[in-house]
């Protein structure tokens, strides 16, 4: 069945469309990631235009996030303070994004810069996930124990200036790492269309030592005002977000995550994680190969100041 | 004989006037005309459109019998979308990675250009008169921004620009979507492109006769969204902010449901 996207106008699949959605909200219920480092690229591969795929994709991670949210708060896994403080931060970075994101579109330059980002930061991001769980599948298999290291307690970050609290993380930390990692995360949004939640868990983990029970939780209520703010701000520059369109994403999103929680409850923590770790790498590697390739047609058209 | 005169001068002068209308009417007997009439001004596109047929109807004023049994009359008709600014890249290879490099921008290029004929092209007139009349996709005008650029590479985006419209099926051929009901009256069906643009396009019917273009006529559709699509689409464009808050709530409020109907924790 056809339907036509009112801001992408062009007519697309609605079963195609939903079964996409619940195929990444099965794979975010799974992993508890917010999804939307896959919904962009596929939407992408599906001939939605890159910029109508990334602010509709930041409209999509809204949903996800706030349902997630709303359990971590009841269950007080939720420092509002820090995620206020990235927040700010967060605003700071969406908006240069966004305004990037402008430039880049007018130079013909937005579709190369999304899908180096891309592979770059999956490529990474999949790689040291991929090396870390095979690590810790080993040593489970060798009988030691399990379960991140936990390096030094101290590292530069802790002796930069401008100290906080926050009760909640029980932390004392300087406020520069924390408006920084929001600016980026915020930055990383509006430009590639993801929520950023797999970013923002090994940062605040590794680089701020916010304890794991509260980083999901906090990352997820900071990524649903970033990426708020991020379809805002594309809905009145850029106007790309395509309500349609998101709305059809988050449906089978919604009903495809609770059964990728069902499905994470039988598999262990590490093979998820190298599980996810392929995915990963493989969405990086179909976008760097469509880097590489030939592409079928070097012409492309498109409306100055448009899509 | 003073008297006759007058008389004779008068039976000279409607002799003459006769023989004029008489060899006027040999050369030239009623020209001919074309007239094309929609069955609508308005086309809405819903939430299911995937493209459709639109038929155009037209008749010939004033046909020679003669020419119509013999079938040299020939009709193009064309549906032209709303012009724009286009911009060509072409991608090139740097350091292994494919990249927009040049690119050459088009004016007043026609969105999408559907065409309709009664014959295949080269069988209705000279290619130079397709060129004069900026008639078929592969002939139209396409008006380089910067016309001072180098001749070969505006050809060489030029043809890219054609080949791509092609390709996206928003400019297209129907040879033979033109038949004749009867000798002065047809019927043309043209292709409406599932991702037509919105807009004021315009119907023109042309005449030819002999291979000689006699004749141009035009009517305009106007190709809107219809209801809930344009309504979205005008919401988007026209108060973008409002518009983003309401996508944000409603991804909230699809959030919120999803964790209270399946209860995750």
């Amino acid at each position: 069945m056809g339907i036509y996207l009112p801001i992408a106008e062009l007519s697309v699949n609605v079963f195609v469309l939903l079964a996409m959605g619940a195929a990444v909200g099965f794979l975010s219920g799974l992993f508890g990631v917010g999804g939307g480092f896959l919904i962009t690229p596929l939407l992408i591969f599906y001939n939605i235009p890159p910029a109508i795929a990334v602010a509709t994709g930041a409209n999509q991670v809204i949903g996800s996030s706030f349902s997630g949210a709303m359990s971590h708060m009841k269950r007080g896994t939720l420092d509002f303070r820090l995620g206020f403080m990235l927040l700010a931060g967060g605003i700071v970075g969406s908006t240069a994004g966004v305004y990037v994101f402008s430039i880049l579109r007018s130079l013909g330059q937005l579709d190369l810069f999304i899908s180096l980002l891309y592979v770059i930061l999956l490529g990474t991001v999949g790689g040291l996930m991929l090396v870390e769980s095979v690590n810790s599948l080993r040593a489970a298999r060798g009988g030691a124990p399990t379960g991140l290291k936990r390096p030094g307690q101290h590292n530069w970050i802790h002796r930069l200036p401008l100290k906080m609290r926050f009760r909640t993380s029980k932390l004392f930390v300087s406020v520069i790492p924390v408006l920084g990692i929001g600016a980026i995360i915020g930055f990383l949004s509006s430009i590639m269309g993801v929520g950023g939640g797999f970013i923002m868990v090994p940062a605040l983990i590794y680089l701020l030592r916010v304890p794991t029970n509260v980083v999901v939780g906090t990352s997820l209520f900071q990524i649903i005002f970033t990426s708020a703010y991020t379809t805002l701000v594309h809905a009145t520059t850029n106007f790309t977000v395509d309500i349609v369109l998101a709305m059809l994403l988050m449906v089978g999103g919604v009903a495809g995550a609770q059964y990728g929680v069902k499905a994470g409850q039988k598999l262990r923590g590490e093979q998820l994680r190298a599980l996810l770790a392929l995915m990963v790498l493989a969405v990086a590697l179909r976008l760097a190969v469509d880097l590489f390739i030939r592409p079928d047609n070097v012409y492309s058209l498109s409306i100055p100041g448009m899509g | 004989m003073a008297a006759r005169l007058p008389f004779l001068r008068f039976a000279l002068a409607l002799a003459a006037m006769v023989a004029g209308l008489v060899s006027a009417a040999a050369q030239n007997p009623n020209p001919e005309g074309i007239q094309i009439g929609l069955s609508t001004e308005n086309i809405s596109i819903t939430a299911g459109f995937s493209g459709a047929d639109l038929t155009i109807f037209g008749a010939l004023e004033n046909a020679d019998p003669e020419v119509a049994r013999q079938g040299r009359y020939d009709v193009i008709v064309v549906l032209e979308g709303p012009a724009r600014r286009i911009v060509v890249r072409r991608k090139d290879r740097v350091l292994g990675v494919w990249i927009n490099l040049q690119s050459e921008e088009f004016e007043n290029v026609p969105v999408s250009y559907s065409v309709a004929t009664t014959r295949p092209f080269q069988d209705i007139t000279e290619p130079v008169s397709y060129r004069q009349l900026s008639l078929g996709a592969n002939n139209i005008y396409l008006q380089p921004a910067d016309a001072e650029g180098s001749q070969p590479t505006i050809a060489e985006f030029t043809k890219a620009l054609r080949e791509r419209k092609v390709a996206a099926g928003l400019y297209s051929e129907n040879v033979g979507g033109v038949r004749f009901l009867s000798q002065n009256l047809f019927r043309a069906t043209v292709r409406l492109a599932p991702d037509a643009p919105v807009g004021t396009h315009k119907a023109r019917a042309f005449l030819f006769k002999n291979g000689m273009f006699v004749k141009e006529s035009s009517a305009q559709l106007e190709i809107r969204k219809a209801g809930f699509e344009q309504a979205v689409f005008r919401l988007a464009h026209n108060h973008g902010f409002f518009y983003g808050l309401l996508s944000v709530g409603f991804a909230m409020a699809v959030g919120w449901l999803g964790s209270i109907v399946f209860r995750r924790d």
